[in-house]
């Protein structure tokens, strides 16, 4: 039999499915006419009501979920076996993730132990003919690569915010099937021993409508206090370049980039930063930006819709203190 | 303890935006004029955390990079950082592979090289971005795989591993031999010293061909692809930038605000 349709696998993380899962299912819906099959979601670890809800009203037709001790926190070798028997059972012809911190480690795992194809970090997905077609970022954001696969299950993983999830429609109907699985503990060998939570304060960066984002050009951690002064007036969050996060003026869990996090905040405020590709990876959904930069050949420019060439020592408390003004804050 | 990594020459990343450009007949970036390449600066961070690993523990530390047109300075580098030994596989059969063939000639290439006790490799390369070929060599060689590492220590025939996470780092540990994949949040490489360089200078990369690993020519390289690539294309996101000017920096920060109150924006 021809493997068909889409399975999801979602991510749920305290209690509530992630957004990049919907986005996930809106995707699986627009390629569901050219694949056949149904739309699937599995969920793995504690699977509430409302996550199964969740997922049927952002179009699931089908939730997989699997629930067994030892799934409600990620375990890269557990999570690969569920993977493997579910997808046994569905006979998807594609399989999504999302490019998150699990999805990088999930799906490469899953994909070559199922001798699956794979494309990661997609920000664009298509059928053409008999064959799935991935767009991707490559070189760092320079450039993108579209690539081919005929096989017959293909595995991807999109980049959150590169598609829009589906509005939640409650009257939406799906089946929810309990599937057991056997986990075979021998061959789970990574095993987590501690979570250490960086608490961010304030806003999560992803859900902050307004960013602030500092690079290297600031010079040190101190001027971040700056930063979060003017996050605080206009409601928003402070980011940072890999630069910065690099040196470790500033936690990991704050870098916006190809490698850290990506925002889509409708006003980003990009100070002393040049604006590498890598970085732009991470900023460049955003509505609109704003950049202070003392180049003004810096390739920040090239992206935003507002600019200031200047020495942000000068242009930032002048800029905070009205806007303080405005807000009446 | 021996410790093996791979080390990918790439274009230099810090190109500026405006001077990439895209070779179509090879669907890969142009060579920039004067701009020599470098080894990726991922795999530069676990051969950072293969040399720590080394003064800790006496260890030994090989390399083995695939490629074509590897310019020596920079494929030696690993060598003048302070690793042992450097392999390279070079053969027109190991070109344009993707994530699967490229990963079966370093499974192949590390079963040649013998006994380990540790992989580390970058989170992904610079040029593909791709994040697979690391998971993918573990897969064949049936070893525990850990990704994103920050920090790496080895144990009592254990591999202890700090990783990055969305909300901070997790601590996981995995039975050895094993492969683990890092990421820039381990810290600057070092650079190589004098003695270091000479040390390079006079040693001679092994050279290994896809008859020397043994390889089948229809898994390896261009052959050997599950996914082909349909084209490489420069996405245009020129927008067109409003400079808001002022006498002085500071003027021109207050009518930054008051432009993005009139928009709305604040």
């Amino acid at each position: 039999m021809t493997n068909q349709g889409i399975l999801v696998v979602a991510e749920i993380a305290g209690g509530k499915v992630s957004p990049v899962t919907h986005e996930a299912l809106a995707l699986a819906h627009k390629l569901q006419p050219k694949l056949g099959g149904g739309v699937a979601a599995l969920a793995i670890g504690a699977v509430s009501d409302a996550v199964a809800k969740s997922l049927i009203s952002h179009g699931a037709t089908k939730v997989y979920a699997v629930s067994a001790p030892g799934l409600a926190a990620y375990s890269p070798d557990a999570y690969v076996q569920v993977v493997q028997q579910v997808i046994a059972k569905a006979n998807p012809r594609l399989v999504l993730l999302g490019q998150t911190d699990i999805g990088r480690d999930l799906a490469p795992k899953a994909a070559f132990h199922l001798k699956a194809t794979l494309t990661m970090d997609c920000v664009d997905l298509g059928v053409e003919g008999a064959a799935i077609r991935a767009t991707k970022p490559v070189y760092g954001g320079n450039a993108q690569a579209i690539y081919e696969s005929a096989a017959a299950l293909h595995m991807a993983t999109i980049r959150p915010k590169a598609f829009e999830a589906m509005p939640a429609n409650d009257a939406a109907h799906g089946v929810v099937e309990q599937v057991s699985v056997t986990i075979d503990q021998s061959k789970v060998k990574v095993k987590t021993l501690e979570m250490k939570k960086e608490q961010a304060q304030g806003l999560r960066l992803e859900d902050a409508p307004v960013v602030i984002s500092g690079g290297r050009g600031l010079g040190g951690p101190e001027p971040f206090v700056k930063l979060e002064e003017l996050a605080k007036i206009l409601g928003g969050a402070v980011g940072a370049s890999r630069a910065v996060c690099d040196a470790g003026w500033q936690p990991v869990a704050k870098q916006v980039g190809l490698t850290g996090k990506t925002v889509t905040p409708d006003l980003y405020i990009a100070v002393a930063i040049s604006g590498a590709s890598q970085h732009m990876a991470g900023c460049s959904g955003a509505k609109n930006i704003v950049a202070i930069n003392k180049d003004k050949d810096s390739s920040i420019f090239k992206e935003s819709r507002f600019g200031v060439v200047g020495a942000w020592e000068e242009v930032l408390p002048a800029f905070t203190e009205m806007c303080r003004e405005l807000r009446g804050a | 303890m021996r410790i093996i990594c791979f080390a990918k020459q790439v274009p230099d990343p810090e190109v500026p935006a405006a001077s990439f450009k895209i070779d179509p007949a090879t669907n890969k970036a142009a060579p920039v004029a004067g701009v020599a390449p470098v080894i990726n600066g991922f795999d530069l961070n676990a051969i950072e955390a293969a040399l720590r690993l080394k003064e800790k523990h006496s260890a030994t530390v090989t390399v083995i990079s695939l490629g074509k047109n590897l310019v020596q300075d920079v494929i030696k580098k690993p060598l003048s950082m302070g690793c042992d030994e450097l392999i390279l596989l070079q053969d027109d059969a190991f070109e344009d592979g993707d994530a699967a063939s490229i990963a079966e000639a370093l499974a192949l290439a590390v079963k040649k090289a013998g006994q380990f006790d540790l992989i580390l490799c970058g989170r992904q390369a610079s040029d593909t971005d791709r994040g697979q070929v690391g998971p993918a060599v573990a897969e064949l060689l049936g070893l525990p795989c850990v990704t994103l590492a920050k920090g790496v220590e080895t144990g009592e025939g254990t591999v202890k591993v700090e990783r990055v996470v969305a909300d901070g780092t997790e601590v996981v540990e995995a039975p050895l031999p094993a492969l683990v994949t890092v990421s820039n949040e381990l810290g600057e490489p070092r650079y190589p010293t004098l003695r270091g360089i000479m040390t390079a200078g006079r040693k001679t990369p092994t050279v290994w061909t896809a008859a020397d690993i043994g390889a089948d020519p229809g898994k390896v390289g261009a052959k050997g692809r599950t996914v082909s690539t349909v084209k490489l294309f420069i996405p245009q996101v020129e927008k067109n930038c409003e400079f808001i000017a002022g006498e002085n920096g500071a003027d021109a920060g207050r009518k930054l605000a008051l432009r993005l109150r009139e928009v709305k924006l604040i």
